[in-house]
């Protein structure tokens, strides 16, 4: 049985691969740009996905907030962007400043003129970020629901605090990327989107392997254990708090890659990226990819954000009705997701339901149904 | 209190809301003391052991392990220092296989770093092979623990925790569910563990607490009732009034 399953997986994986590469090399040919930049954008929107597969498929964790991450690695690639091009600008300083008559940097900016610094900020800042927010709530055992509604009230926070501050980071209007200069080049150029759609592919495959690194072994195993019975990790001697703490960390660092990338390809950052129904798609992402399989959060991500921009240009309307029939979909008849069901038992009952494939047998013959099911 | 001792608990309380779970109890642990420990239903037994692993925080008295307090220490410290507690109900991973589970409790030190750099090392996994082999486990290394049957849980769990090395085991009702056979090779197990590692074994069953062969304590309404050899207790008067009853004939 478990042979078989592991063999299942890996055919499930190489065929991953093959698509996937297949697509990476096909795509930035095939599709006209505009197509291009939008499988770039659900790409990446793929990494934050990973991001909380990892702590709510895994850990147990279910942030609600994760759109806080997303949305600090957003503004640290913007305000490097906007004040590399902002030379021929009043004061030397970005256009929008103006507006509101202000006339030095905030203080804050200043170091967002490296592109050493803005290239380490944007996975570091939000991850110390989710560390800090995450060890106060956990080092007070804060747990289960109540976890979810802190991270959504500081969803709410950062929101509001983005959205009011004009004199700092453009308040609602948030930050432009599209017209501002990279090396030389306009970001939202057709040539700069292709590049950032390679950067994308490059980096979600990167993403996806420091998340299998991370939780393969004892240490995703501790992590599978806090998710199950938290208290019996404590009382083996391990400290949940500092595990929680260190996941939720590099959740936000993933969250922080993932806003960065999306940034640069849809051009623009807004404190839209802080709304409380964004953060819960993502969570939709994983839950229909499938909970617990890192892939699954990946294809989630990716392919209910085609579908809803396929839907969207066809019946404006009905995507929202779609993506929540979609969502009750799956925690009623899926519970695990769509992968997590191919990869149990789903198929095999399916195809038993339609008279294909002879009933799993029970207790006296079991030994003989295993080992054909290792031949398999 | 003296120098022999492992395990000191002095005049403790725990008063949820006005109710005292446990009322001024007093127990002395030696050094490689195998003690057993029954009282009727709500007589403090599974809190007795919170307080021990730190779930509970006592509302007056004084926990000495080791010569060190550990009142106010967090659990997984406490486990550290040398604490081990097998639940009532078996509480092992479900989703990880029996070597994960063991691969968890065998692994030191336990701390992140530790888990993400490096393999296990190697004497730690034989450590894990001589534990599989004393619960009859070896077969199903790579099997969902969550697949096991209710015996074998129970006694993954008793893998789980010696593979901890604790100074002081605490096990709570080991042979809930288990068939007389398992029950008698449970007790041999915990009697073979005691002399290196001091046991306390929390349970109802009378037969098995006779097979231990241990000092019993009898717990009654939160406080220690009775102290002494089985045969002792089974005199008492106090004793037979709360909890064994009189012989019928």
């Amino acid at each position: 049985m478990s042979l078989s399953k592991v063999k299942f997986d890996k055919k499930i994986v190489l065929s991953f691969w093959i698509i996937l590469i297949a697509l990476i090399i096909a795509a930035p040919t095939l599709l006209p740009v505009f197509r291009l930049n939008l499988l770039g954008r659900y790409l990446s929107l793929s990494i934050v996905a990973l991001g909380v597969d990892l702590i709510w498929g895994y850990t147990g964790l279910l942030s609600l907030g994760q759109g806080i991450f997303f949305a600090l690695g957003g503004y640290c690639a913007a305000m490097y962007l906007q004040i590399t091009s902002s030379s021929e600008f009043p004061n030397n300083i970005p256009e929008f400043f103006a507006l509101y008559g202000v006339e030095k940097l905030p203080f804050f900016w200043e170091p967002f003129r490296s592109p050493v610094f803005t290239f380490f900020a944007i996975w570091i800042i939000p991850a110390l970020v989710a560390g800090l927010i995450g060890f106060l709530v956990f080092r007070n055992r804060i747990k289960g629901v109540y976890f979810s509604i802190l991270t959504q009230a500081s969803l709410l926070v950062f929101f509001n605090f983005f959205n009011g501050q004009q004199k700092l980071i453009n308040g609602t209007n948030g930050l432009k990327t599209d017209v501002t200069q990279l090396f030389g080049q306009m970001v939202g150029s057709e040539f700069m989107q292709r590049i950032f759609f390679w950067i994308t592919a490059i980096l979600v495959i990167a993403a996806w392997f420091f998340a299998k690194w991370v939780v393969k072994g004892r240490f995703g195993n501790i992590l599978i254990g806090i998710r199950d019975d938290e208290p019996r990790v404590r009382f083996t001697g391990y400290n949940p708090v500092i595990f929680k703490t260190i996941i939720f960390s590099i959740a936000g660092g993933l969250a922080g890659i993932s806003g960065a990338l999306y940034t640069v390809q849809s051009g623009i950052v807004s404190p839209q990226f802080m709304t409380v129904p964004f953060s819960i798609e993502m969570v939709i992402w994983v839950a229909v990819g499938g909970r617990g399989t890192l892939l699954g959060a990946i294809l989630g991500a990716v392919f209910i954000n085609y579908a809803k921009s396929l839907v969207s240009e066809a019946l404006p309307a009905s995507w929202m009705f779609i993506q929540g029939g979609l969502f009750i979909l799956v925690v009623t008849a899926l519970p695990e997701g769509v992968l997590g069901w191919i990869q149990g038992d789903g198929p095999r009952n399916l195809l038993q339901r339609f008279g294909l494939k002879r009933k799993i047998e029970t207790y006296p013959s079991l030994e003989v149904n295993n080992k054909e099911g290792n031949n398999e | 209190m003296n120098n022999q001792d492992l395990l000191n608990l002095i005049n403790i309380t725990v008063s949820f809301e006005g109710f005292l779970a446990l009322n001024k109890l007093n127990l002395n642990l030696k050094k490689g003391e195998l003690r057993a420990v029954i009282g009727p239903n709500g007589a403090g037994k599974t809190t007795f052991l919170d307080v021990i692993t730190g779930k509970v925080k006592p509302t007056k008295g004084e926990v000495i392990f080791k010569g060190k307090s550990l009142v106010g220490r967090k659990e997984h410290k406490i486990a550290r220092l040398g604490v081990g507690r097998k639940f009532q109900s078996p509480r092992i991973f479900e989703n990880l296989t029996v070597k994960e589970n063991l691969e968890i409790s065998v692994t030191t030190p336990k701390s992140p770093l530790n888990l993400i750099n490096k393999n296990i090392k190697d004497e730690q996994l034989n450590e894990i092979e001589r534990l599989m082999k004393i619960v009859n486990l070896a077969q199903k290394v790579d099997s969902k623990a969550g697949s096991l049957s209710h015996g074998q849980k129970q006694w993954l769990e008793i893998a789980m925790l010696v593979g901890q090395k604790p100074d002081l085991m605490l096990v709570d009702e080991p042979v809930a569910g288990l068939t007389d056979e398992e029950t008698d090779l449970t007790a041999d197990l915990l009697k073979s563990l005691s002399g290196e590692n001091t046991v306390v074994v929390i349970d109802h069953d009378m037969e098995f607490i006779r097979r231990l062969d241990s000092n019993v304590s009898v717990l009654n309404q939160g406080t220690v009732l009775c102290e002494g050899t089985m045969e002792t207790i089974q005199k008492d008067k106090k004793v037979i009034d709360v909890y064994l009853g009189r012989p019928e004939d």
